[in-house]
Parts: C-alpha cells; sequence; structure tokens
C-alpha cells in the first residue's frame, strides 16, 4: 500500500487521533475533512501512531484483525479484513476492573486469541501456515472504543484509528490449536449473568486462522511480517456489547474455559 | 372448551394434514382458546394419526431459543408428539411435496436409554438417562394460515412439527460440553449461522428436564428409546427443491439434509 497524503496532513492527522486515545474524547470522523482519505493513508497514519507510541516506550506485542464477519465486511462493503496493533499498555490481567474514563464509546467482543512460535509472513499466507506457526491459542476478549463522535465512521477513519483497538484481556486456559475444532468451537458472551451473544468460531471468516492469514496479508502490504511470539486476535466472534461502569461481562469458550472482567469508573 | 369442539378442531386439523392446506388460526375465531384447550386439540389431532397407524416414537420441545420465539411473538416453549411417520430415514432426503410450508431448523437430538417420569427430572437424570445425541435437523411445518400462529395454534398443531432428520455422528453426553458446543450451520455450502447449545434454555440438556417435567405433570413418561428433539439453535430456515444443509456440532459431528420437490405452499 502505498500513501499519497503528504507529511504534514499525516502528522497532523496522526495527533488528532493519538490525542483522542490517549484523553479519551470524542472527534469527528477523519473523513468530513479529509473526503479523499484512502485506505492507504489510514494505514499510513496507524503505522505513524504505532511509531509515536513505540517511541514513547510502549511495546508493540501483535495485532488484532477487526470486521472479520462476513455480515460485517457486506456492511461495510469491504473485501477483506482491517488490522490494528495491540501493544502492552493495552493488556489488561483477567478478572481486573477496567477503567472507562479513559475510553470513550467501550464495546466488548468475544475473540481466539493466537500466539505464534514461527514468523509467518506474507503475501498468500494461508491458515494450515497459521496453524503450523501457532504455539497455542486461547480465549481473550477485545474492548474495543471508537473515537469517533456520534458512532458516525467510515472503514478509513477506523483503521486510522487503530481500528478501535482499546484495551484487550486474555485468559482461561491456553490450548495447542490443532486440538481443537476451531471453526464449531462455541462461546457465550454474558454481561452481568444473563447471556447476551453467542456464536461458534466460523462465524469469523469460516474460521479463525483464516483471518489470521489475512491480517499477515495485509501486514505484508504494509512491509510487515507477523514474528515468532507474536499476540493476535482474530476477531469477533460475537456483536459487539456496549458496556458501562459496573458491568460484569464474562466470555465463556468451549474448550477453552473462560476470560470474565469488570468495568469500573 | 367442549369436548366437541376439541374434536372438531382436532379434526380439522388432521383434515388440513392430511390435504397438505392451511386453516385459519383458532386464535382468530371467536374460540377463547387456553393453553390445556390447545394440548387437548393437540391429543386428539395425533389420535387420528395414531389410529391411522402411525406410532410415537418420541417428543419435541418447540420455540425454545431467542430467534425462534422472536420469529414466532412466542415466548414459551412448547411440545409435540414425533411419531415414525416423521422421521426421515436413509439417504437423508426431504420430499418437500408431502410438506406445507417447511422450515428447518438444526438442533440436538436425545435418544434415551431409560425411561424418565416426571415431575422431579433434573439435568442429571437426563445425562444419565440419556443413550446418545445426535445432531439433527428438524423441518417443522404449520397447518395453520401463513405461520401466524400464537402459542395455541401451534401447540393445537402439534408443536407444528413436520419431519426430522437424525445425523451419523452419535455422542456420549457424558462426554461432550453440550453447553457451550458450538454449531456452524451452512446451507448450500455458505456458511449460515453460528450458534451454541446454550441458546436453547441456556442448555439442551435442561429443555429436556422441562419437558420430562411438564409432560410427568400430565402424567406422560418419556420411554427407553425414544427421540426427544431438544429445540431449535438456529433461526428457522426456508428451504426449496435443491437446497442442502448442513449443521456441525463442536465435538460431535455434523446432520446433513437434500430438499426435493415442492412445498404446497
Amino acid at each position: 500500500m502505498r500513501s499519497t497524503i503528504d507529511r504534514d496532513t499525516l502528522v497532523r492527522l496522526c495527533e488528532r487521533v493519538e490525542g483522542a486515545q490517549t484523553r479519551a474524547y470524542a472527534i469527528p470522523k477523519l473523513t468530513n475533512e479529509y473526503s479523499e482519505l484512502a485506505m492507504a493513508d489510514s494505514y499510513a497514519i496507524q503505522m505513524a501512531l504505532l511509531e509515536r507510541f513505540l517511541e514513547q516506550g510502549h511495546k508493540l506485542i501483535g495485532w488484532k484483525a477487526g470486521l472479520t464477519s462476513k455480515a460485517k465486511m457486506k456492511q461495510m462493503g469491504v473485501e477483506q479484513p482491517t488490522i490494528g496493533f495491540l501493544t502492552d499498555r493495552m493488556a489488561r490481567p483477567e478478572n481486573s476492573v477496567i477503567s472507562t474514563s479513559d475510553l470513550v464509546h467501550p464495546r466488548v467482543e468475544c475473540e481466539i486469541a493466537f500466539v505464534t512460535k514461527a514468523p509467518l509472513s506474507g503475501p498468500d499466507c494461508t491458515a494450515a501456515e497459521v496453524m503450523a506457526a501457532t504455539d497455542y491459542v486461547m480465549p481473550a476478549i477485545e474492548v474495543i472504543d471508537s473515537r469517533f463522535a456520534g458512532f458516525k465512521f467510515d472503514l478509513e477513519s477506523v483503521v486510522a484509528d487503530n481500528s478501535s483497538s482499546a484495551r484487550f484481556v486474555g485468559g482461561g486456559r491456553p490450548r495447542y490449536a490443532n486440538e481443537l475444532e476451531l471453526d464449531t468451537l462455541g462461546v457465550v458472551l454474558e454481561k452481568n449473568g444473563e447471556m447476551v451473544e453467542m456464536g461458534a468460531g466460523a462465524a469469523v471468516m469460516e474460521h479463525p486462522a483464516e483471518a489470521v492469514a489475512m491480517l499477515v496479508n495485509i501486514l505484508a502490504e504494509l512491509d510487515r511480517e507477523l514474528p515468532a511470539g507474536s499476540f493476535v486476535m482474530s476477531g469477533g466472534i460475537t456483536a459487539a456489547v456496549a458496556v458501562q461502569p459496573g458491568d460484569y461481562v464474562t466470555a465463556r469458550f468451549q474448550e477453552l474455559g473462560s476470560v470474565s472482567v469488570k468495568f469500573g469508573e | 372448551m367442549e369436548q366437541s369442539m376439541i374434536d372438531q378442531l382436532g379434526d380439522e386439523l388432521y383434515q388440513a394434514y392430511q390435504e397438505r392446506r392451511t386453516i385459519q388460526p383458532f386464535t382468530e375465531r371467536d374460540l377463547d382458546i387456553t393453553l390445556e384447550d390447545a394440548y387437548q386439540i393437540q391429543q386428539r389431532f395425533m389420535a387420528q394419526r395414531l389410529a391411522a397407524g402411525e406410532t410415537v416414537v418420541g417428543k419435541k420441545i418447540g420455540v425454545t431459543s431467542r430467534p425462534v420465539q422472536d420469529f414466532l411473538g412466542v415466548f414459551q416453549p412448547d411440545f409435540g408428539i414425533l411419531t415414525s411417520a416423521m422421521e426421515i430415514k436413509g439417504d437423508n432426503v426431504v420430499d418437500l411435496n408431502g410438506l406445507i410450508q417447511p422450515k428447518a431448523e438444526a438442533e440436538l437430538a436425545f435418544v434415551l436409554k431409560e425411561d424418565l417420569n416426571g415431575p422431579g427430572v433434573t439435568a442429571m437424570d437426563v445425562i444419565r438417562a440419556t443413550d446418545y445425541v445426535v445432531p439433527c435437523f428438524e423441518i417443522v411445518d404449520s397447518r395453520i394460515n401463513d405461520w401466524k400462529i400464537k402459542i395455541q395454534d401451534t401447540v393445537a398443531d402439534n408443536a407444528s412439527c413436520g419431519v426430522y432428520v437424525l445425523g451419523d455422528a452419535k455422542g456420549d453426553p457424558k462426554k461432550l460440553d453440550l453447553t457451550l458446543a458450538g454449531m456452524v450451520l451452512r446451507k448450500n455450502g455458505e456458511l449460515y449461522s453460528t450458534s451454541v447449545g446454550a441458546a436453547v434454555q441456556g442448555s439442551p440438556v435442561n429443555a429436556v428436564a422441562w419437558l420430562a417435567n411438564t409432560l410427568g405433570e400430565l402424567g406422560i413418561p418419556f420411554k427407553a428409546g425414544e427421540v426427544i428433539l431438544s429445540g431449535s439453535q438456529s433461526e428457522l430456515v426456508s428451504v426449496q427443491d435443491g437446497d442442502e444443509l448442513e449443521c456441525t456440532v463442536g465435538g460431535l459431528g455434523s446432520c446433513s439434509v437434500r430438499f426435493t420437490g415442492r412445498s404446497a405452499v
């Protein structure tokens, strides 16, 4: 992907997203001002944001796939999912209290996370290669947060906003991926003890490893590889559920145990 | 309701069933029909079918999951009788010519090895008394105009039972997580929906226990060897000539069904 955006604009938009993320306020979607913003520009902004965070001492630990369900892709009129980076600052322990005061529109999703033991690179990375390079899988809750006002956004703005990445919680029981049927693996999302969403792994591009392969292929377009030891969240199996202070969320996975987290002020 | 009216309505359903046509919903007539009346009408309807040579092979539980409850606007489970004429054997091909306005549901069937006499039956008893579970399709069908059913209409109409197909994958319930087992439903090879066992009353086992207790109150036992359909985990799927459906349950296996011909409506 080759961005044609000029350096000044790139820096300005990157700073705008960084401000919204770090100080938790909503901004208008970027395309209001830059209607010609293309996907390559959006990823350029996301990579610039990553560089800034790394300069500030954040550590890159992996990536996430977004818009991985067919329904969501159709809805947004896109052919492939989006990706976003994950840093140590976004990680939260299982059963901890996640503060919502530094988030704008927090919502939770259940995902299967992959931890890799060998590097993966695209283009043409396949699900079979992903499975072979996977050390283990584990259940995860992703807290996504769109920093755009009134939920008005488009794909270009979302990608620049690091594909709505905010927080994530890994937990439950790690398992070897090849011992599981990840497509028929069932998941229930409970909020305050009530089942609110459910589904099975196939909701993510027929098989979660397909989403990871796609992610690797998008990284290749950004001249990046996925190094061994990466933590990759393969995309929401369930629809995203809004949370507020006081909510207690549990994701229960077939074969993988559960992950719980609370939300506070 | 007078016994003569119950008999008349039961016979009307039996005639509609035989002639493969639909009738006006009972709840749209000036009848003031109660749920008890509806079950008595079902008894009369099914007594006619048994008199014509069908035999009882099991029970079905209906209206158990949110998607089906939302579709029908009915928010409580119900039950019907399975007869020898309803099981599709061998090649798993459903001839739509024998049905009126069919829709398919993917679910789990329990085959019993012991009698279960409610009330007082718990989930533990259901697991103990189960010989095996198997993924299945129930092809529901309604003898009521345009599926315009309230709970009394569907109950009188034998819980809208049509025919059913059991898969080959028999599983021991003591080796499965029936609550979190994912279900992947494909139509003509394409992903249609995903779900989990918990969609049905928190667990299919709970639905079976509910029915054992409900029937127990009426003095009707579950018999060893009977097939109990635990309720749809999917939405109702429209089917027509040439369609193929496959449901796969995590840790268990698949059931496939093919449709030929044309239904009456």
